[in-house]
């Protein structure tokens, strides 16, 4: 009965949808798209393109043009870190025990595979601006590094307090990376470095230090979820 | 079609949040819910026709065809804040376990 | 009809059958490994749709993040019923 009533709502539903953007004049079809009309074609204007001064235009949006709605992605991710620790309630901890040995192959190669992934990581976060990726992708790439040295050792427990000092810190320097755009230049985190050529690493004002300080703070917020989720308390 | 695959995953997630019982299933199928969203708002940035990679080479190439990098923006804080609501989530339904012993809903239900 | 356009009509159905499998499946495993395939399957309609900044962020964290929280989750609860047996 339950299904039944479940599958009649949510075909209404999608018939619903697909009817209201069918053939409305405000949804265009797929691919046929007109950039002109979109807002999307101020930020290839020249005059602001080399304010701003990133090759890649979705870390000039994330980071340039819109940088206080990623601000507030910082604050929400801070906020479900914060749950997570309240919610799992500091005691003295210590690792689960799981019925699950890793074997040699896991224990060798992740020596090696671990200081792959960091440099990787680096990378792709010093790159944000010349090329696909910035602070978010690079930030879960070192979180995923933890995880893996996490998964290859059972008595491994990573420096927690060092994580928490790590990502106050870097949430702090962002605003006041903000604070410093309102003093220099006229608004908040406005770009007050000089901008330089497009293409140079060295480019692009404040955007590669705002993306280093979100690559960490990412990447310590999901590394302290990770060992949160592999401890429990310590029964006596 | 890549649109209509979009609204059916995200119809298939609301169909599964009738259905299910079981607290884990609730949150795959709010996870099913967000990827067919992304896909959808994905798909209206983009421009058939050889169109490009929102990413510039010098600046005499700002006259070619790009295709729309707002919605990329947008899709891209909202799989971070993704992460964050299931990590929440999964530690709720924890904590669900650990006092009353199972994940169903409707065994929590009689119990109380 | 091109080949991006042939492409994304092959993995907009095998979509469809994976996330109706993912929300019908018995076993809560399952559904978590059904979830990581239309994760990793959806990766590949971001880079044809050219989107290279989402394809990177939702490969690393869908099928690393996501898929870890939901293992390490159903791990120590069944490491919990084991122990009270």
């Amino acid at each position: 009965m339950k299904k039944l009533v479940g599958f009649v709502v949510s075909l209404a539903l999608a018939l619903v949808i697909i009817l209201t953007l069918n053939e409305s004049a405000l949804f265009p079809a797929f691919g046929e798209v007109d950039l002109a009309e979109r807002i999307s074609s101020q930020y290839f204007n020249l005059a602001q393109f080399e304010a701003v001064g990133s090759a890649n235009i979705v870390t000039a949006i994330l980071a340039g043009y819109r940088g206080l709605d990623t601000l507030g992605e910082v604050t929400v991710l801070f906020i479900s870190s914060i749950g997570v620790a309240f919610i799992m309630a500091e005691q003295t901890r210590k690792r689960i025990e799981l019925d699950y040995k890793a074997n040699f192959m896991l224990r060798t190669g992740s020596r090696l595979i671990v200081s792959l992934i960091l440099v990787t990581s680096f990378y792709i976060i010093l790159h944000g601006h010349l090329s696909p990726g910035g602070g978010f992708p690079g930030g879960t790439m070192i979180a995923s590094a933890i995880l893996l040295l996490y998964l290859a050792d059972e008595e491994f427990r990573s420096n927690i307090r060092g994580f928490k000092i790590l990502e106050s810190l870097a949430g702090t320097f962002i605003v006041v990376t903000g604070l410093l755009g309102l003093i220099f230049a006229s608004a908040f985190l406005e770009n007050f470095l000089p901008s330089g050529t497009i293409g140079e690493l060295v480019s692009g004002g404040i955007i590669p230090i705002i993306y280093i300080l979100i690559g960490l703070k990412v990447g310590s917020e999901i590394s302290g979820i990770i060992d949160h989720f592999l401890s429990e308390e310590e029964t006596v | 079609m890549i649109q209509y695959a979009g609204i059916a995953l995200f119809v298939f997630g609301i169909y599964g949040l009738f259905v299910n019982r079981n607290v884990i299933k609730i949150i795959v199928s709010i996870n099913v819910m967000e990827i067919g969203l992304n896909i959808f708002i994905i798909s209206i940035g983009y421009v058939t026709g050889s169109s490009l990679a929102p990413i510039v080479s010098s600046t005499e190439d700002l006259g070619l065809v790009y295709v729309d990098p707002l919605p990329q923006a947008l899709v891209l804080t909202a799989i971070v804040i993704g992460v964050g609501t299931t990590a929440i989530a999964l530690v709720v339904a924890k904590m669900i376990h650990s006092q009353y012993h199972t994940f169903d809903l409707d065994e929590i239900e009689e119990s109380v | 009809m091109t080949f991006v356009e042939i492409l994304l009509l092959v993995i907009s159905v095998i979509l469809l059958v994976i996330a109706f499998m993912a929300v019908t499946a018995e076993k809560l495993i399952h559904a978590v490994l059904y979830l990581s395939a239309l994760s990793m399957l959806s990766v590949v309609a971001f880079v044809l749709l050219k989107a290279p900044d989402v394809a990177i962020t939702e490969a690393v964290i869908g099928s690393g993040i996501i898929t870890a929280l939901f293992v390490f989750t159903l791990l120590s609860v069944e490491r919990k019923k084991g122990k009270t047996e």
